[in-house]
């Protein structure tokens, strides 16, 4: 298997995407936003199609759309209350955008559903350095902003009353869920990006208790999802998004058992 | 012990329609136990969110000695939505207060939050998640939390209000023993009055249009509930 160059590079690429979106998960469950990164891998789409539209990369187009609305997002709905309609109305606009580019772009169905669906074999060695560096430009920030971010995304309320940046640190945390979003839609595709994005994660605190321990193991469920189901995809030669899915769903409905036997809720 | 911390001079604060407070006058001494007591909607977040500097007064001003950089400030707010499912122990929520850039805590930090975990009584449980730990628990983890910097001001902002009253008394004597031994000023914002009575030395009544300050020392139970007409 790793004898094929495309295989190898969609390992080395999926494990990045692993490390990265089993870090941000965990923050993303903490902050409530699961809904967003539906929204992002939505808007990413859209700004698949729009790179395609300008002769770009999806890559770079997928970037910026999802960067300048997590933005939006983030300056629209600071407050809670607002968040779920305003991400609504933003995922509503871009995906018209994206069905309007793409049919603007003269592009065939087939490339549409690659985009959504993500395709391994598309995968080529500039691809694994772009997210290489996209992986390592959001691990950095992150780990720089690592304290902060903990608080606001474990306590708000506290974080506001011990004058940390709150608004400035969600517009930032946005930011890089953008990135994570664009940079994992080149292999699961945008529609399931959310899944790599909230059920690791959502798994793990079932688990374990620290904030440290929880990207430990919520990195394991990502890693061991990508990497199985990129395995089982080559043997069968059916979807890695399907396996990847079905992978994190189990991960997933095993932690809420293990919490109902534990704790009994 | 009659250093000022925080001096409060003519103080006013009007937001559209609504004189909150025109001409208060207070000073918090260091290692004071002031209760602020009053009913609903007098202003006593309001007084809080413009100690903590979040509020601009309309006019007059608030003093800090030194000055307000060197005063750290500890706050224990009313509401905290953690639910069951909240995942962090005791040990990890209370070092979420713990500043710097470092991803992980140093031996000195661990240090402070393994002292905060110790006065608040919490130290046996710190492995515990949060979300289910019982209400009394939960209160001191949050005071844990705010003192973990070892802040000069700790305020309380109706932290009682949900606890029976056993729980009330096991907290506010953590806290009375906070003020004694470490010096921390407390400012202590209730309903409660008998608790009040019971810890506090200064006590701020505040009624719409009307504020007075006070020492607590002789006043009944009764007299606090005229001069703040709750």
């Amino acid at each position: 298997m790793f004898s094929l160059a495309f295989m190898r590079n969609a390992y080395l690429a999926g494990t990045f995407i692993a490390v990265i979106c089993g870090t941000i998960g965990v923050f993303v469950i903490a902050r409530n936003l699961s809904f967003l990164t539906h929204t992002l891998s939505e808007i990413g789409f859209a700004g698949a199609a729009f790179g395609i539209f300008m002769g770009w990369t999806a890559l770079s187009g997928m970037l910026i759309f999802t960067v300048i609305s997590s933005v939006i997002v983030g300056q629209m709905s600071v407050k809670q209350s607002r968040r779920e309609a305003s991400i609504s109305a933003i995922s509503a606009l871009f995906i018209g955008l994206g069905i309007l580019f793409l049919s603007l772009s003269n592009q065939t169905s087939s490339y549409a559903t690659s985009i959504l669906f993500g395709s391994v074999i598309g995968i080529a060695a500039g691809d694994v350095l772009r997210v290489a560096i996209l992986s390592g430009i959001v691990l950095l920030v992150m780990l720089g902003l690592y304290r902060p971010l903990k608080f606001d995304s474990f306590d708000a309320i506290g974080a506001r009353v011990s004058g940390l940046w709150t608004t400035a640190i969600s517009v930032v945390f946005l930011v890089l869920v953008a990135m994570s979003v664009s940079v994992a839609a080149q292999i699961v595709g945008s529609l399931l990006i959310f899944i790599l994005l909230t059920l690791p994660a959502a798994a793990a605190r079932y688990f374990v208790h620290t904030v440290s321990k929880m990207i430990g193991l919520s990195i394991l469920f990502a890693i061991v999802g990508v990497w199985l189901g990129l395995y089982l995809g080559y043997v069968t030669n059916l979807p890695v998004s399907f396996f990847i899915a079905a992978i994190e769903c189990v991960f997933y409905f095993t932690a809420l058992g293990y919490q109902r036997l534990h704790v009994g809720s | 012990m009659t250093a000022p911390l925080i001096a409060v001079q003519h103080l006013g604060i009007a937001f559209p329609n609504n004189q909150v407070f025109k001409d208060l006058s207070f000073d918090i001494q260091r290692g004071d136990f002031v209760t602020v007591i009053g009913e609903n909607g007098v202003g006593k977040t309001t007084l809080i969110r413009a100690l903590l500097g979040m509020l601009k007064p309309t006019s007059g001003q608030i003093k800090y000695f030194p000055n307000k950089k060197a005063i750290k400030v500890g706050y224990v707010p009313q509401f905290r939505n953690l639910d069951q499912e909240y995942p962090l122990t005791i040990e990890d929520f209370v070092s979420l207060n713990m500043r710097g850039w470092r991803p992980w805590l140093s031996k000195a930090e661990h240090r402070q939050v393994d002292t905060a975990l110790r006065v608040t009584n919490v130290k046996k449980i710190k492995q515990r998640p949060l979300g289910m730990a019982s209400g009394g628990e939960k209160q001191r983890a949050y005071l844990a939390q705010a003192i973990v910097q070892a802040p000069q001001l700790l305020i309380l902002d109706e932290s009682t209000a949900s606890l029976d009253n056993e729980m009330k008394y096991e907290l506010l004597d953590l806290v009375q023993n906070l003020n004694q031994t470490s010096h921390i000023t407390v400012l202590f914002i209730t309903h409660d009055l008998p608790l009040a009575k019971q810890y506090a030395k200064h006590y701020l009544a505040l009624r719409p249009g009307q504020q007075e300050f006070g020492a607590m020392a002789g006043m009944s139970v009764e007299q606090l509930k005229e001069v703040s007409d709750v």
